[in-house]
């Protein structure tokens, strides 16, 4: 079965470029654009994993993060932050609370599946 | 004659006058003996010898009379004299009485005048000294007042003793209603936190016992209107070497609000085009990548990538050009850029030019208005050298270049055309790029920079241009136009000509506030905020306002002309057409001015540490304390009235208005029916009572208010 990866991000022109290559990639993929609607679609879909932006309107990707790392019923999602700013107090910060991984835009998409891969185990 | 003499002739004169009397009454006792017939009869004996016993007595009578006068009598006027004398060196004893007398009060006479030329030496060393301490005071003052940074002297107490005109801007805060916090005499600590300063005190205290090298402290604070400062704290200390103990401190303070908001703002910059750019670059080279990975996409998904990457491009490329200005805003702020007047530069450098490069330069500007904001100094050397590089390169060919300055328009920006014009010479492109792009030290020129370098400071571009029609080659330099320069803030306050701002008082620095008690301190040392209101009516308790406050301080017996306020207040009432006519205020004027409930509070910090003195102040009194609760103020303050001085020093006088004092007192009034205009005069009337009172025995706070209590006018009721 396919897994699913949850793409939580307002901008636009990123979130095409990653939709299309995650589903060329095999796996299945659900769209949110902001902070509230993530965690939402998280608690309904229950992906395998979210890739999570940090800049986002409503409720920002840390805030999400803690949010989703409370709920038990999440207990096995993976979280991959994605940021635009890319300070190392940011990275440990995302690190610190509960991501798995964090990478710093402009990212290569090829890294982007191989980490998606790496934490999936797939 | 000297005296051996006088003395052998007064012995000769009393032996020989001894002898005559004794001979004469020995004659006329053998006279008797002798002669049986003829002879005086035993009663004419005894009658001629009391006579002659009666003239010699009447004899020594005179003789000793006479000199008892010119002894004994002119010694004792003498010494009378002297007494006067000494009070008064001008004076002369009287040289009269016996010769040796005379003497001797010729010798006091030039002792007296002696001791006269002395004292006349010294009141006019005094006197000079005085000149020249106040010329060095002025010299300071004048100095201080020049002074880029805002400079504040205060005793231990943290009493202020000198602060210049930058400090006033500084630290009275900003906008009129603001008032003067800092002023001579008063408290550091109502402008800076009082733990701030001692902590500082204490590090230079420690480091002066310790021996350290620490030699002044520094801290930063925020002033009341929410500007940063950082100060730097240096001890004044007393005595030499060692033994010196410290007597106060000196504050320098630097307004870094502007260099810190311009850090942030830079920070800002760099912080946009790096972060800022992350976004798009991350979805450009997302996109990009989708493209070059996936060939075989269909059409529709292809052209959406397309649109993704040129979206972004261009949302990046906004983004630069914003961080750009930026920048170059950032740029212009930081060099030290002044404003000049066009013309005045191109005077400026057709100087320079004929000084340093033997060539004459004329100044050609069509346009007076033409302000640049300018590193006037790189400029001026940019021009000559490149005058110099024409010289050199021609050998003397050329004797003469052009200046001008015309202003053009580019996109709608104003900007100034400044050109270094010359007839003949061929020169190539490249020649005129080297010289632009040479460090201009490699031909004698001071600065390391290149003439594109300091033209580029001033956000200008330079280029090199010919004409070939007529023969005219020019440098180009175009550069930004800018406003005309404002005047500086605080020239308002300007000393009134030939008068000398009250910006110091070192007497201060004998002050120690804690030490004794306001009642006991002497009238001359106290110090006293002078003031007067103007009212919409007589009558307070009727809902009478106050429509001016007019205010004054006196420290150290001089009326600090410059620390005041003057400040019209709106009485949010109508006024009665009476006191219209008195002080000339009309309701128009008080439409937009402040409440009592903003202006009060400012008087209240104003008059903060000193003594209130008013004319008639119980009238104005009552006015202040119906306020009291309602804006949760207290003027409990020791007041002094000049009405009831007034009567205390003349009680015999009718008038004690005012006008009348002054008159009496001899000050001329101007301004009066002004609040502050008023305050001045009383301050001035003030002053001129002090030494009067203490000839009176009223020298202290106490005695004035207890004989002010005394006087009749003081047990009428208002």
């Amino acid at each position: 079965m396919a897994k699913k990866v949850l793409i939580a991000d307002d901008e636009q022109n990123i979130v095409i470029s990653i939709e299309f290559l995650l589903r060329r990639e095999g796996f299945e993929v659900v769209v949110a654009s902001d902070g509230e609607a993530a965690l939402v679609k998280a608690r309904e879909e229950k992906p395998d994993l979210v890739l999570l932006d940090v800049m986002m309107p409503k409720m920002n990707g840390f805030d999400v993060c803690q949010a989703l790392r409370a709920d038990p019923e999440l207990a096995g999602m993976r979280v991959l932050m994605l940021t635009a700013k890319g300070r190392e107090t940011e990275v440990s910060k995302g690190l610190g609370l509960g991501a798995d991984a964090y990478m710093t835009k402009p990212f290569s998409t090829k890294e982007l599946v191989a980490q998606v891969r790496a934490l999936l185990g797939a | 004659m000297n005296v051996p003499r006088k003395l052998a002739l007064a012995a000769s004169a009393v032996f020989l006058f001894l002898f005559v009397l004794v001979a004469a009454i020995h004659f006329l006792l053998l006279a008797d003996v002798g002669s049986g017939e003829g002879a005086m009869s035993a009663a004419d004996r005894n009658a001629a010898i009391a006579m002659v016993v009666l003239a010699a007595g009447g004899l020594v009578w005179l003789v000793l009379q006479q000199a008892h006068e010119r002894y004994v009598r002119a010694a004792l006027r003498m010494a009378e004299e002297l007494d006067v004398v000494e009070a008064d060196s001008a004076l002369r004893v009287g040289e009269a009485g016996a010769a040796e007398l005379v003497a001797l009060a010729r010798s006091i006479n030039r002792l007296a005048a002696a001791r006269e030329a002395l004292e006349h030496d010294v009141a006019g060393q005094v006197r000079a000294a005085r000149v020249s301490l106040e010329e060095e005071r002025s010299r300071l003052a004048a100095l201080m007042a020049d002074l880029n940074q805002s400079v504040v002297v205060c005793n231990l107490d943290g009493r202020v003793l000198l602060y210049n005109q930058r400090a006033r801007d500084e630290l009275s805060g900003h906008g009129e209603m603001a008032g003067d916090l800092l002023g001579l005499g008063r408290s550091i600590y109502t402008v800076f936190d009082r733990s701030l300063i001692a902590h500082a005190l204490e590090r230079l205290q420690q480091a002066r016992e310790e021996k350290s090298d620490l030699t002044a402290a520094q801290f930063v604070t925020a002033t009341r209107s929410g500007r940063l400062l950082r100060a730097h704290m240096s001890p004044v200390l007393s005595g030499e070497g060692a033994g010196a103990t410290l007597t106060g401190f000196v504050l320098t303070l630097d307004d870094i609000t502007a260099d810190n908001e311009r850090n942030a703002r830079r920070d800002e910059i760099i912080q946009s085009l790096t972060e800022g750019g992350r976004g798009p670059l991350g979805n450009i080279r997302a996109a990009a990548e989708m493209l070059a990975d996936f060939a075989d996409m269909p059409p529709e998904q292809h052209e959406r990538f397309l649109t993704v990457i040129r979206d972004e491009a261009r949302k990046l490329s906004e983004h630069l050009e914003t961080a750009a200005h930026a920048f170059t805003d950032d740029l212009r702020a930081r060099w030290p850029l002044e404003e000049m007047h066009g013309s005045e530069l191109l005077v400026a450098a057709a100087r320079r030019i004929a000084d340093r490069c033997g060539i004459a330069a004329k100044v050609d500007s069509d346009d007076e208005s033409i302000w640049l904001r300018i590193d006037s100094f790189g400029l001026l050397q940019a021009l000559s050298y490149l005058a110099g590089r024409l010289h050199d390169e021609y050998e003397g060919e050329i004797r003469e270049v052009r200046l001008a300055l015309s202003l053009s328009q580019s996109r709608g920006e104003r900007l100034a055309q400044l050109d270094l014009i010359w007839l003949g010479g061929s020169m190539n492109n490249e020649t005129a790029m080297s010289w632009e792009v040479d460090s201009m030290n490699a031909s004698g020129g001071a600065t390391p920079l290149s003439v594109r370098e300091v033209v580029g400071r001033c956000n200008g571009e330079i280029w090199f241009q010919r004409d070939r029609a007529s023969h005219r080659a020019f440098f180009r330099i175009s550069l930004p136009v800018t406003d005309a320069p404002k005047k500086l803030a605080g020239d308002g306050r300007k000393a009134a000509p030939g008068s000398r701002p009250e910006f110091y008082d070192f007497d201060l620095f004998r002050w120690s506030a804690a030490s004794r008690a306001l009642d006991d301190r002497s009238l001359f040392e106290l110090a006293y905020t002078v003031f007067d209101t103007e009212t919409t009516g007589l009558e307070p308790s009727a809902g009478d306002e106050i429509i001016q406050i007019g205010a004054t301080r006196i420290v150290n017996r001089r009326l600090l002309s410059h620390e005041y306020i003057d400040q019209l207040v709106d009485p949010q009432r109508g006024m009665a057409e009476e006191s219209i006519r008195i002080h000339g205020i009309t309701p128009d004027l008080l439409v937009g001015q402040p409440t009592i409930e903003v202006a009060l509070p400012v008087f209240h910090a104003f008059c903060a540490d000193s003594v209130l003195v008013a004319h008639n102040a119980a009238f104005d009194m009552r006015f202040l304390q119906l306020k009291e609760e309602r804006l949760g103020l207290r003027f409990d303050q020791p007041v002094l009235d000049t009405l009831l001085l007034s009567a205390v020093l003349h009680p015999n006088q009718e008038s004690h208005r005012l006008e009348a004092i002054a008159e009496r007192l001899g000050i001329s009034v101007i301004g009066r029916h002004t609040a502050l205009g008023d305050a001045m005069v009383t301050g001035e009337v003030f002053l001129k009572m002090l030494p009067l009172l203490a000839a009176m025995g009223i020298k202290t706070l106490r005695q004035a208010r207890e004989a002010s209590e005394k006087t009749y006018y003081a047990r009428i009721k208002y």
